[in-house]
């Protein structure tokens, strides 16, 4: 690893993406033992700096965190001085003071977690910032991919959902696409982001040609609370329409895979059939998470960040 | 590969440095195979109840070792040793300081190790931190009955309070020395070889 943080995907080399998958299938091996935890990371301390509600990742970040050895903190909005408006930087600033080996920073602006990484001294690695970049759930879900198919390089991932406002979408995006991947995306028009094309996927408004012959067909979370009625006329034309089922995915190829990054809506981004049962994969993406996030934690914690020492004094 | 000195996977193979370093085989294959055969004899003499033994190499060296003294125990006391593979680089005493991380390797451990008697196959052995870490890991497996070591090179420079058990070989080396267990092919799956690279010491002392 040439970085001292965990950004996003866009930063990261082929070399990088590999070097972690492979790690995180060491660490899986972990997992299966009684004694689940080794002391590598003995005596470092983790911050969880969560910005936004998040109970998935902030808990299998903690897992990953403990299952090492390592002593992790919470900080979270409610009930600290996050909700006391006190600056992000100050904040950030406040926490380099205790000395944490490495703080895991979840936004909902995107650029939020760069900004810190350059005020700490410790690295930083990104849980998700806004609609920019959420890199570890990507890296889960390329190595859930590596182990259902054996490979990610010639691929075609079809991604289905509000692309433009999904970081998920975004970090796969840019992962699938290092690795050797074709990516489609998929939404109604309002959800595409124009120029989207420039990222070097193809775009379209039809499931049946989004879904020809897809291997990995991911579903995005649709969020509810925010975009019914602005961006799709109803959630029932939207799950009539761009929903998952077992009717959608005969498009797919027939050992074709579900994913979805979680938490899922029953009923409207997937069918409740694919929700439980193969070929969705989405239980093995949480378990994944887990041995991935341990990876980035081995490789980055206690890392050093290269700055010039009069920039430092 | 003994994990006694970080090494990123690519500086397996040791480092030109400056002047072209000299490597010496010390073992070639007839010779590791000679010394795993005593081994074998050994492990038999020594073990009463030959089907209590777990044989557990450190990857990668110990791998191929581990497999030949498997093969030997087979032929000679009839009996199936089960053959585990563990890795030691989460354990490892030097992940405090602030460099590259090292590369983890495969840990395949088939059985349980309650109440086994446990045999470390490592190739080269010299700190002897390897084998401690090794130990540690193992106790997270579980509780075995005892724990013996064998290394197909003992190379000296001990750090540690850590007796092997069975030596193929005592290599006396330099400090500076690399002593590496390697595939005459490349792979460790076929001939082997053990080879001392002496890194040009030239205009540093005449000796």
């Amino acid at each position: 690893m040439i970085a001292t943080d965990l950004i996003g995907i866009e930063d990261l080399e082929c070399a990088d993406i590999e070097l972690i998958l492979e790690t995180a299938e060491r660490m899986q091996e972990l997992g299966e033992r009684a004694v689940k935890k080794v002391p590598t990371l003995r005596g470092r301390t983790i911050v969880n700096l969560f910005f936004e509600a998040s109970t998935r990742t902030r808990t299998s970040f903690e897992i990953a965190g403990k299952r090492l050895s390592a002593d992790v903190i919470n900080f979270s909005t409610s009930g600290s001085s996050l909700s006391k408006h006190e600056s992000i930087l100050d904040t950030a600033r406040t926490l380099d003071a205790m000395q944490p080996d490495l703080v895991v920073v979840r936004h909902h602006v995107a650029g939020v977690p760069k900004r810190i990484a350059d005020e700490l001294d410790s690295p930083v690695i990104n849980a998700g910032d806004g609609w920019h970049e959420h890199p570890t759930q990507a890296l889960l879900d390329m190595l859930t991919v590596k182990q259902e198919k054996g490979r990610v390089d010639g691929l075609t991932v079809a991604i289905v959902g509000d692309i433009s406002h999904s970081r998920v979408a975004r970090s796969n995006i840019y992962g699938f696409l290092k690795m050797g991947a074709e990516v489609r995306v998929a939404g109604p028009p309002t959800m595409l982001p124009p120029g989207i094309e420039t990222l070097g996927v193809k775009a379209f408004t039809s499931m049946r040609e989004a879904l020809d012959g897809a291997d990995v067909v991911m579903a995005l979370r649709i969020q509810l609370e925010r975009l019914s009625g602005s961006l799709f006329p109803s959630v029932r034309e939207y799950s009539d329409t761009f929903g998952l089922s077992r009717a959608t995915l005969r498009y797919a190829k027939d050992d074709a895979i579900v994913m979805h990054p979680g938490p899922v809506n029953r009923g409207v981004e997937l069918s409740h059939d694919l929700a439980d049962h193969r070929p969705s994969v989405i239980l093995d993406q949480v378990r994944n998470g887990v041995a991935l996030r341990m990876a980035c934690l081995y490789l980055l914690a206690g890392r050093e960040r290269a700055i010039d020492p009069a920039v430092r004094s | 590969m003994s994990n006694d000195l970080p090494q990123s996977p690519a500086a397996d193979a040791p480092a030109p440095q400056g002047s072209p370093a000299q490597a010496n085989v010390v073992l070639d294959d007839a010779a590791i195979r000679r010394a795993l055969a005593r081994i074998s004899h050994e492990l038999i003499e020594r073990n009463e109840d030959l089907s209590s033994l777990y044989l557990v190499a450190v990857p990668n060296g110990g791998v191929p070792l581990a497999r030949e003294l498997a093969k030997n125990l087979r032929e000679l006391g009839d009996v199936d040793v089960t053959v585990g593979i563990l890795d030691t680089t989460l354990y490892r005493d030097d992940l405090v300081g602030r460099g590259e991380r090292p590369r983890l390797r495969r840990t395949e451990m088939p059985s349980v190790v309650d109440e086994r008697v446990v045999v470390l196959v490592d190739d080269v052995a010299s700190t002897g931190r390897t084998i401690r870490a090794a130990m540690d890991a193992l106790m997270d497996f579980g509780r075995p009955r005892s724990v013996q070591v064998v290394a197909l090179v003992d190379r000296g420079h001990r750090e540690l309070p850590i007796r092997i058990d069975y030596v193929g070989k005592n290599i006396p080396t330099h400090a500076t020395d690399n002593v590496l267990l390697e595939g005459e092919g490349g792979d460790l799956d076929g001939p082997l070889r053990v080879v001392v690279v002496t890194p040009s010491r030239t205009g540093r002392d005449g000796a």
